[in-house]
């Protein structure tokens, strides 16, 4: 960012030196063609110039080995580079398992970011060097896209669902955030920045903010706020509850009503909560109110960051059977004090 | 595909006498006669001028896109401007220029004079066509004459039909009506070549200009109404508030973009493939060669038109679709590239041998292939998943797609233009003047844009009306390219009309080109043909004796 | 295209068989042309629709409940007693045609008004539905309310949406149906056709089987389809 005319962008994360590695590899491709087809047009004009007016061109000699050459030839560099672009694409979409959530959440015309802890910015997001960090997305308006060039990646934010995005900073510095999906009047201003700190400078900074109440715990007072836990409550059992029990239910498989079988995770959470009516689980009654339009997005992380830390991923039994969320033809909250005493 | 008919026909008197005959032009004098023509070189003329006043528009948003630019903070307008000014230079060059360009006019003039037919199938479909068409911009110009509309040539939902204050519903109008238009002329293409081909005309002694306007045209037939609907579900859920895409009521905005790139994509080919037609032609006759892989190339545009429609989701890799989905997507786009890298390949082989000459056309020819052959390449760097993330919605792809479309497609317009031209007006335009406009479109449009490649890269993104200063160096580079390329496309406006009345007579053939259109008159007379040709052989056969004894002296063009 | 008669050096001024328009050569070539062109210009239409299908396929698996409680809501009766009209119609259409092949003028000028008759039934319906779902607010938009509370209404809208959206485009389609009948049957009330030239009530008969055929798909879509469920 200190030159006034780059030509390469910083390199920043985890990740973005293997894009850089892919886009050189292609680039070198790509002149490589670009100068032998120029080469061969400046050689031919020169070579076979019309020299007198009546004069013609050869007839042909049809070759079918080089039609079949450059079909092949080109297909193979395509599925190779293919290959590769989709293995970075994957890399890139797929967080590791210890990665700390954090919210983005657009609106015009700006970022509003929350920490894990809480604290919330806007327009800039403080993060740690080297850890990685996974950021869900969610739109209040209009489609917008969480663009950090130094990190090579992007994500839309889209009004209705949520999307997500992950990175691991490996530098120092302060880097562009910018919208990349057109929003309207101030789209160029839904800018800010990216500052990467040394993790004591960062716990420095986390301390000397205003400090929030960490997300679980937003989302644990919302889940008290809004009643959910009047229904949803764990170690009820027969016909006190009126709902599932939601421990140990992140990112298991629930068994619905139609006989089908869903994840539960951020965006089956999110729909559960707004449109309760969509996806019924199996022996539960559709007696559950709509929330749309009594929660916010930012909300929606919070009381998803609440269920979440009531049961993580790795502490639920493998194969996804027995669980709360999928209790057959037996309510389940009898199995759910169980999960609960699994938590640290 | 000279024919026997028309070289030995005692009724056609030598070029001299040629403009004194009644042709097409001076058949009928005044203004009814031309508004109501169902000649289809007249009904391109028609749309050679509404053409060049949409693109005169369409450049002239661009200017004010690119000065805006040259500084990093929004000096020239306010952001609401820009975002109308970069919204109106894109929903008027891509529908109203670029879509229509080459098929309505080089094609409505040329199709039926290439098939040896009197004229298309339909003439009143046709001339309806160009009505439909000045409705639909009708529309459009009345919504920019009244503010313009700031949602982007995409249209995107929701902020399309929830937030924008701007006039929406009469450009969707706009476009929706002008998609009629080039659903009647692609229909127009695909009957008459399939019904009005001279005897003996068999499909593969077509010119590679027909084919590329045959895949254009089911293109046209299958995708055109896709986007109808859509456009028309965006004007009812602003006006009838029918909210099918609308997020608050569980409507899907991502749905919007399946629909709207389904028909989007292939519309790229649509602007696409009559260029690849035009080149094919310009280089056979300016290298007097038969194309190389004759049939390859042919196969290559039907290809082209069908592996289109397969690729849409290439546009939404980061939108939140299926990362799965997003994988097949990216290994289909790729695919699309095999029969692009067929043509080029084939158009270079072509060379080989030939007997080359550096007319005008043939300089927009070269200069396409070069400029084509980067488009293609970036278009696959960016069909590439993990490059896709970084570059997609920025500058890189602001680049790439104005090499295919203003590299390609402009290109092959301005070189047919100056090819077909003769046989349009039967006039010649100043060689010199002509070749130095083609060289300062080449120069021009490359310091335009391939800086833009790098300010992708390094990350600025699209639709941007202020941005970072370190973005400036590259921006003022590509201002002072559009200045140049815009010096360079105003010139032909110039000598063209100028030609029209002081032009030298171009003579029926002045560029010694074989071809069904090459054997009648210049300008052709309203029937097209005195005969009605009898095709016995394949197109661009420079080496047949008789095409060699009869080979005129070419033209001098400066 | 094998045969081809000796042109007229000046084919504008020559004396044609009547219908031939000058561009073709033989009465044959312009009836394959314009037979190509309609059945090109109804995959378009197939097209057009296929765009609002999907939209609805896609809608109907998000919200299967919501789509089959407001399907729940239309009138059944009506919708049936409309595909009969419609199925009715069509043969009257290909009566009309037949009444061509055979010669018989009146009969055609008879079978296009019935299809045109009949035509004006299924629209007349129509509107009584119409008015039935504005008396019951469900028409989309600030004054909509959908009463059932298993599903949301936000999700009827939806459904709502897509109903009036693909009744009215077809509806469209059949007004402008009626007014090509209309032209028709006054065309051929003057004689213009017969059994050697009928080829624009093939195309006409063409464009009428295909909007039959469209409410076809629209009627157990949105009236049948989950209408009972649950």
């Amino acid at each position: 960012m200190e030159s006034q005319f780059p030509l390469f962008p910083d390199s920043a994360s985890a990740l973005s030196g293997d894009v850089d590695l892919l886009f050189i590899a292609w680039s070198a491709v790509s002149v490589f063609f670009t100068l032998l087809i120029a080469g061969l047009i400046l050689y031919f004009m020169v070579r076979y110039r019309r020299r007198h007016p009546e004069e013609v061109g050869a007839s042909e000699r049809a070759a079918m080995w080089l039609e079949i050459g450059w079909s092949v030839v080109p297909l193979a560099i395509m599925l190779a580079m293919f290959a590769w672009g989709t293995r970075v694409f994957f890399q890139l979409y797929r967080p590791p398992k210890d990665a700390v959530e954090f919210t983005a959440i657009g609106r015009q015309w700006m970022w509003k970011v929350q920490h894990p802890g809480g604290q919330r910015e806007i327009n800039t997001m403080h993060v740690p060097v080297g850890q990685p960090i996974r950021v869900t997305l969610a739109s209040e308006d209009v489609i917008h896209s969480f663009y950090i060039p130094a990190f090579r990646i992007k994500q839309d934010a889209v009004p209705g669902r949520f999307t997500s995005v992950w990175f691991q900073a490996t530098k120092p510095g302060t880097y562009h955030l910018f919208c990349a999906e057109y929003c309207g009047t101030e789209h160029s201003r839904m800018i800010g920045s990216v500052v990467v700190m040394e993790p004591q400078d960062y716990e420095t900074w986390l301390a000397g903010g205003a400090t929030g109440k960490s997300m679980v715990a937003s989302g644990a007072e919302l889940f008290q706020s809004l009643a959910c836990v009047t229904c949803h409550r764990a170690g009820a059992t027969g016909r006190i509850a009126r709902g599932p029990a939601l421990e140990g239910l992140y990112e298991r498989q629930v068994k619905l009503a139609d006989g089908r079988t869903v994840i539960a995770d951020d965006t089956y959470i999110r729909e559960s909560i707004l449109t309760p009516t969509a996806k019924i689980v199996a022996g539960w009654e559709p007696v559950m109110p709509t929330f749309q339009g009594q929660v916010s997005e930012e909300q929606l992380t919070e009381l998803i960051a609440y269920i979440r830390s009531l049961g993580p991923v790795g502490s639920a039994p493998a194969g996804g059977t027995g669980g709360p969320a999928e209790p057959g033809a037996a309510p389940a909250p009898e199995t759910a004090p169980q999960q609960n005493r699994e938590q640290p | 595909m000279s024919t026997s008919a028309v070289a030995e026909s005692p009724v056609v008197p030598g070029p001299e006498t040629a403009y004194e005959r009644p042709n097409y032009l001076n058949a009928v004098y005044g203004v009814r006669s031309w508004l109501l023509t169902r000649d289809h070189k007249r009904i391109a003329i028609l749309y050679l001028i509404s053409v060049t006043i949409f693109f005169a528009l369409g450049s002239l948003f661009a200017a004010l896109v690119r000065l805006e630019l040259l500084t990093p903070e929004g000096d020239l307008m306010g952001p609401d401007t820009y975002n109308r000014v970069f919204t109106m230079h894109g929903v008027v060059m891509v529908f109203f220029f670029l879509i229509p360009a080459i098929p309505a006019v080089l094609g409505n003039f040329l199709v039926p004079l290439m098939i040896g037919a009197k004229d298309l199938a339909m003439p009143k479909l046709n001339l309806a066509s160009w009505y439909v068409y000045n409705i639909g911009a009708a529309f459009t110009l009345w919504a920019i004459a009244n503010g313009g509309v700031d949602t982007g040539w995409t249209f995107y939902t929701p902020f399309s039909t929830n937030y924008s204050n701007t006039y929406v519903i009469s450009t969707a109008l706009g476009v929706f009506v002008a998609g009629f238009s080039s659903i009647f002329t692609g229909l127009n293409f695909i009957v008459t070549i399939h019904r009005m081909r001279a005897p003996g005309l068999t499909w593969f002694r077509l010119p590679l200009f027909i084919w590329s306007h045959y895949a254009t045209s089911l293109i046209i037939v299958l995708g055109t109404p896709v986007i109808a609907i859509t456009i028309l579900l965006v004007a009812a859920e602003r006006l009838l508030h029918l909210g099918v895409f609308d997020p608050r009521l569980g409507g899907d905005p991502i749905l919007f973009q399946h629909l709207f790139w389904f028909y989007s994509h292939p519309a790229v080919y649509i602007m696409i493939l009559p260029a690849m037609g035009v080149i094919s032609e310009l280089v056979a006759a300016f290298a007097r060669k038969r194309v190389f892989g004759y049939r390859f190339v042919a196969f290559a545009s039907v290809g082209i038109a069908v592996l289109g429609f397969l690729v849409w989701g290439h546009h939404m890799f980061v939108s939140g679709q299926s990362i799965y989905a997003a994988t097949i997507f990216s290994v289909l786009s790729m695919l699309v590239a095999v029969p692009s890298a067929i043509k080029v390949f084939n158009w270079t082989a072509t060379l080989y041998e030939g007997s080359i000459s550096y007319q005008t056309p043939m300089l927009y020819a070269l200069g396409f292939i070069g400029l084509f052959t980067i488009g293609g390449l970036t278009g696959v760097m960016i069909a590439t998943l993990g490059i896709d993330v970084h570059v997609h919605d920025t500058y890189f792809i602001v680049a790439h797609f104005h090499y295919i479309m203003v590299g390609g497609t402009i290109m092959a317009y301005m070189g047919g233009l100056h090819y077909w031209w003769p046989k349009i007006s039967g006039k010649l335009y100043p060689g010199f003047l002509s070749r130095l406009s083609a060289l300062l479109v080449f120069v021009g449009f490359n310091l335009t844009f391939a800086p833009q490649f790098i300010l992708g890269y390094l990350g600025m993104p699209r639709r941007y009306w202020s941005y970072p200063p370190e973005f400036q160096v590259l921006n003022v580079l590509s201002t002072a390219g559009a200045s140049i390329l815009g010096v360079g496309y105003v010139l032909p406006l110039f000598y063209f009309i100028w030609s029209m009345r002081y032009g030298k007579r171009s003579g029926d053939n002045p560029w010694g080109a074989v071809g069904l259109e090459w054997d009648t008159p210049s300008p052709p007379p309203t029937e097209n043909f005195y005969t009605t040709p009898v095709v016995t052989h394949g197109p661009y056969e420079y080496n047949r004796e008789e095409v060699h004894n009869r080979m005129t002296t070419e033209a001098t063009l400066g | 295209m094998a045969s081809q008669p000796l042109v007229e050096p000046h084919g504008h001024g020559a004396p044609h068989h009547a219908p031939l328009a000058h561009q073709f050569d033989t009465l044959e070539q312009q009836k394959e042309s314009s037979t190509l062109g309609m059945w090109l210009f109804l995959v378009t239409e197939i097209m057009f629709f296929g765009g609002l299908f999907l939209a609805y396929v896609v809608y109907r698996s998000q919200y299967p409940a919501a789509f089959s409680a407001a399907s729940h809501s239309l009138d059944v009766l009506l919708g049936g007693i409309n595909t009969a009209v419609l199925i009715g119609s069509s043969l009257t259409m290909a009566l009309a045609i037949w009444a061509a092949q055979v010669n018989w003028r009146k009969g055609i000028v008879i079978f296009l008004l019935a299809t045109i008759a009949l035509g004006s039934v299924f629209l007349g319906i129509k509107a009584v539905e119409y008015t039935d779902k504005f008396k019951h607010h469900h028409v989309p938009g600030a004054s909509f309310h959908f009463e059932d509370p298993r599903v949301q209404p936000e999700h009827a809208e939806i459904f709502f949406s897509l109903y009036f959206i693909m009744t009215g485009l077809h509806a469209t389609h059949m007004v402008i149906g009626i007014g090509v009948l209309a032209v028709l049957a006054i065309l051929s009330w003057k004689g213009k056709y017969s059994a050697e030239y009928y080829n624009p009530l093939e195309m006409a008969g063409l464009y009428w089987h295909f909007v039959d055929i469209v409410w076809i798909f629209l009627f157990p879509l949105l009236y049948l389809l989950g209408a009972h469920a649950r």
